[in-house]
């Protein structure tokens, strides 16, 4: 959990240009942070690539317009990193 | 090239699904009223439209990975060289690779050449959605067809 945090933190801080100690797990990526839909593009291809994954963002973004899900769920960034967590353990791939 | 219409793509050579690349040919017509603006006496191909012009071989190619299920619509480009100067009358090869198929989005490496020699080069991101009305994807597909879109790469995998 932690090397994941660290991770997708520095993919943060070095995309959108925000201070790595501004990061934090209770940080809201758009609410806190102040990442637009098109920083957050650059955001998931960096973290694509990291960790070997597809981030579902399309899946993501259709359960929370449903209102079967919060953006919280998915854009805090310790429920992020535990999705990205799933994620990685469910195609048996480690980080890279 | 059709410039007023914005079609900068005048046919596609090869479009490979399984290398993820594309390959496409246009030529910069020799007239135009955009090159009475740029340049007065010194036309040239504006860089923003050599740009799109390897925004739309992308395109393409997004397309057909995407089975005509979903439209690319540029969202940003990334370490755009523009190298030489492009004028009237000049062939172009325009080419671009998949660089990450991500979820809703893709990243594409695209260059152009002239004569085997690089013209420009840039790494590009598209959103990838769906079409917004049925009378934009047909419209999408006759300019296809104006392309060589091969049709038959629908059927692939």
């Amino acid at each position: 959990m932690s090397s994941t945090f660290d991770t997708v933190a520095n993919i943060i801080s070095e995309t959108c240009d925000i201070e790595r100690t501004k990061i934090t797990p209770q940080s809201h990526a758009i609410d806190d942070l102040g990442i637009d839909s098109l920083d957050f593009l650059d955001v998931a291809f960096a973290i694509d690539k990291a960790f070997g994954i597809k981030l579902p963002l399309e899946q993501w973004t259709q359960e929370v317009n449903d209102g079967k899900a919060t953006t919280e769920q998915y854009f805090v960034l310790g429920n992020l990193c535990a999705r990205i967590d799933e994620l990685i353990a469910a195609k048996g791939v480690a980080p890279a | 090239m059709r410039l007023e219409y914005f079609l900068l793509i005048d046919r596609i050579v090869e479009l490979n699904l399984d290398d993820h690349t594309i390959r496409t040919d246009a030529t910069v017509p020799t007239s135009s009223t955009i090159f009475e603006g740029h340049f007065p006496g010194h036309p040239l191909m504006p860089g923003v439209l050599l740009i799109e012009t390897m925004n739309q071989a992308s395109g393409w190619l997004l397309i057909a990975m995407h089975k005509f299920t979903r439209m690319p619509f540029f969202a940003s480009v990334k370490q755009a060289k523009l190298r030489t100067f492009v004028t009237p009358g000049q062939k172009l090869a325009a080419s671009a690779k998949l660089v990450h198929d991500g979820s809703g989005f893709a990243v594409t490496k695209a260059e152009i050449k002239c004569e085997g020699k690089p013209v420009c080069s840039a790494e590009l991101t598209f959103r990838l959605v769906e079409f917004p009305n049925p009378s934009f994807r047909a419209s999408m597909e006759n300019i296809a067809a104006e392309v060589a879109f091969p049709m038959e790469v629908l059927a692939h995998g």
